[in-house]
């Protein structure tokens, strides 16, 4: 599109932008672009307080018979470590690529409902707020992240933490049903003409997918909360065993949520990946139709393994029998995703461009993540490495090693979309290349300590173990060196914001409808669209419908 | 269902089913233990009275939108009709909630308080939340432009007055009628 094509002014940055000017333009929006900026904001601000509770964890645990921190506060450290990554980093993060990208992609003027969109974002920062407040509010919660019955009864935990904890999630539990719902809503009601449901982007798939498992799972555990809260500060007794409670109807609750949040928080990263693979490939994804069906299987799929959580609470034999089989078959559609990547960078011209290299990164580190995983769902192994560091090694490698270099690849992608200039390619490779070095460094050897017998969740260990030292130790620099990769990755963010290259409206010459408007969208999104014809609408604009004999768009 | 208003009101309902299983399951899991103090405690007949309440007032709120759609001017007394059958129903769920209250039946006395109260207690939160909309539906149908409420408007209510109905009938045959099996 050229520049006199379009009536209105157009920006290359920004803070050019006069209606997003000054902060009361930003906190009483309803812009889906500056909404997802916001969530995405958020959740880097709140991964920086997670690092830090990971670090402190790291180096208390290098040595043996430490006492950085105490054996109280290390509880609670990793327990807010977990959640405010799942909760605070996992969830903002993937809402905030969700509503900033579905209506661009989709070619809509924003989403099915904007003012519910602004309520699911500020519902979230304020619940993320009180979850913090607990530090100075009478203690931390102390629980783990999935805070167990009946550690999490009164005559347990006496302490405020768990009611932050409980409180905290609740809140933040409607705000992302809402956004859930708004998210469907949009994908189904708000296509431009043309744009069938086989003609969006895959990311626009797999957050449809992540809308449906929120809608449907996280009322699950809204209701479990509710049940924990009225047995604190009611004195009920679902979960208390003392008075003929259930501590494994919370487990039951809990995982019935947990194991679709677990794909709800991989899923958009999924979208990510195909999108970036793709346009840095120079070919069309391989079996769409494939990825498009797996994804479904998937979220389907979700719903009946949460079982496998709890291989350890005495099942009978059917259900350990059952949900070991599930959990091997919800392998497979993950399988067939991996496959239609490297497929489609088989015989690719390939740029690796920093997002394109955290992509690849990622389809490694998620394997060896997934490859863990069904290991676990092999019960006898299970029942050896469960709650050991296999575990911690297992969540790290699918959600940081996969979820987030997943998104920090989607983050070098759009950068220039949301705001109008490059990252730095140069910082972005150190930065790169250190994070794998550091990730790797700080998670591979967990998967020794476990098999070693280090439980997790310990807060120290003692003298006269030798691998164990040395593996803790390695492990501990190693995520320093991490660290200082995320320290390059936010200067970048900042630096390039002032001095990055103008980026144009469409840099990585990429197919999708959001790159059809200017760098940055402009807030009414588009002028006029060009018409939808194929799941590349932008690759048809350069090349008319004569030469659509091998048409590239490939139809579902 | 092109119209993202109806779209939108039937996946919230959908998420609220969950919910609503949910604390269904947990009643459900300790039966063994409260059975024995449902049957003794509670009133099947008087509640099924008000139930059968509740749900006419479906069948009222379904006449409602029908008027609606042919724009004659009973909406207005549908509407209201319909408050008053979930009106009815609210305040019978009071009475037996100070009944029991006054035998020293409470949220916190056993399981049988702990899980009774919590599941029809949030159902009667929902009736609650549903008078208000229907009340603002009736304000809209009489002192409002000829338009309103729109179509949509009252489809959209309507849907989530059904299925507040449709969560009593699950809870009140799980609660009340699990002794006559
Ligand atoms: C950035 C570097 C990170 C480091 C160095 C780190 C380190 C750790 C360590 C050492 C533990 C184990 C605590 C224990 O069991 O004693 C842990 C637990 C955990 N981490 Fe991380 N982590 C990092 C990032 C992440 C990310 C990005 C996520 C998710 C998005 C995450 C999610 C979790 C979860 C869910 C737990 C379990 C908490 C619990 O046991 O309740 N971590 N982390």
């Amino acid at each position: 599109m050229t520049d006199a094509a379009r009536p209105h002014q157009t920006f290359n940055w920004l803070a050019d932008i006069p209606e997003y000017h000054g902060l009361w333009s930003w906190v009483s929006s309803i812009d889906h672009k500056q909404i997802g900026i916001m969530y995405i904001l958020s959740a880097l601000g709140f991964f920086l307080a997670g690092l830090t509770l990971a670090l402190i964890m790291r180096i208390q645990l290098m040595v043996p018979m430490n006492h950085f921190v105490s054996q109280d506060a290390y509880n609670q450290i990793f327990t807010m470590h977990g959640t405010t990554m799942v909760f605070l980093v996992g969830m903002p993060l993937l809402f905030g690529f969700a509503v900033y990208l579905t209506p661009l992609m989709i070619g809509a003027r924003d989403m099915a409902f904007p003012r519910l969109n602004a309520m699911g974002f500020w519902i979230f920062f304020f619940g993320a707020l009180l979850l913090y407040f607990s530090f100075v509010g009478g203690g931390a919660p102390a629980a783990g992240w999935f805070s167990y019955a009946p550690l999490t009864e009164k005559g347990f935990l006496s302490n405020p933490g768990i009611d932050y904890w409980a409180l905290s999630l609740l809140v933040m539990g409607i705000g992302s049903v809402a956004t859930g719902i708004n998210l469907i809503t949009t994908v189904l009601t708000l296509r431009a003409p043309g744009m069938s449901l086989q003609r969006v982007p895959l990311f626009v798939w797999m957050i449809l997918t992540t809308g449906i498992l929120v809608a449907l799972s996280l009322p699950a555990l809204n209701a479990a909360i509710v049940m924990i809260l009225f047995d604190r500060l009611l004195n009920t007794h679902f979960f208390s065993p003392a008075h003929g409670g259930s501590a494994i109807l919370w487990q039951n609750y809990f995982w019935f949520f947990g194991h679709p949040e677990v794909y709800i928080l991989i899923l958009p990263g999924f979208g990510v990946v195909t999108e970036v693979i793709p346009v840095f490939s120079r070919k069309t994804l391989y079996g769409a139709s494939f990825m498009a069906a797996s994804t479904v299987a998937i979220g389907f799929l979700s719903f009946g393994v949460w079982m496998h959580h709890m291989f350890t609470t005495g099942l009978g034999f059917w259900t350990l029998y059952i949900f070991a089989l599930s959990s091997l078959l919800i392998a497979v559609p993950t399988g067939v995703k991996v496959w239609t990547w490297l497929a489609t960078m088989w015989g690719g011209s390939l740029r690796f461009t920093t997002a394109m290299l955290f992509a690849t990164a990622f389809i490694i580190q998620f394997t060896i993540g997934g490859l863990s995983g069904v290991i676990q769902a092999v019960i006898p192994l299970d029942w050896q490495l469960t709650d050991s560091y296999f575990i911690v090694a297992h969540i790290h490698y699918v959600l940081l090693g996969g979820m987030l270099f997943a998104m920090i690849s989607g983050i070098y992608y759009w950068y220039p979309k949301v705001t109008g200039r490059m990252l730095s390619e140069r910082i972005g490779k150190w930065h790169f290349w250190l994070m794998v070095l550091g990730f790797n460094g700080t998670f591979l050897v967990m998967h020794l300590l476990g098999a070693f017998g280090m439980p997790r969740r310990v807060w120290t260990y003692p003298y006269g173990m030798p691998m164990v030292s040395a593996m803790n130790f390695f492990s501990t620099l190693s995520a320093f060196v991490l660290a200082f990769s995320i320290g390059l990755f936010f200067w970048n963010m900042a630096y390039s914001f002032i001095k990055g290259k103008i980026a144009g409206d469409n840099p990585w010459d990429a197919w999708t409808l959001e790159w059809a408007c200017s760098s940055p969208p402009p807030p009414e999104n588009f002028d006029r669209l060009p018409p939808v014809r194929s799941r590349r609408p932008l690759w048809d604009l350069t090349h008319p419908p004569e030469d659509s004999g091998r048409k590239p768009g490939g139809q579902l | 269902m092109k119209d993202r208003v109806t779209v939108g009101m039937l996946l919230f309902v959908a998420s609220e089913a969950v919910f609503f299983l949910m604390l269904v399951l947990a009643y459900v899991n300790f039966h063994k233990q409260t059975g024995e103090t449902a049957a003794s405690v509670l009133d099947p007949i008087k509640t099924g009275v008000f139930t059968v309440a509740l749900l006419s007032s479906s069948f009222t709120m379904w006449l409602a939108e029908k008027a609606r759609e042919k724009e004659s001017n009973s909406v207005a007394m549908w509407l209201g009709a319909t408050i008053i059958l979930g009106g009815i129903f609210i305040v019978g769920q009071g009475l037996e909630y100070a009944h029991l209250v006054m035998d020293k039946i409470t949220i916190s006395r056993d399981l049988f308080g702990s899980t009774f109260f919590t599941l029809t207690g949030f159902h009667g939160l929902h009736v609650l939340i549903g008078l208000v909309l229907l009340l603002l539906l009736l304000g809209l149908s009489v002192f409002g432009r000829k338009h309103e409420p729109t179509n949509i408007g009252m489809q959209s209510i309507a849907i989530y007055w059904h299925f507040v109905d449709a969560v009593w009938i699950v809870v009140f045959s799980t609660v009340y009628l699990w002794r006559y099996v």
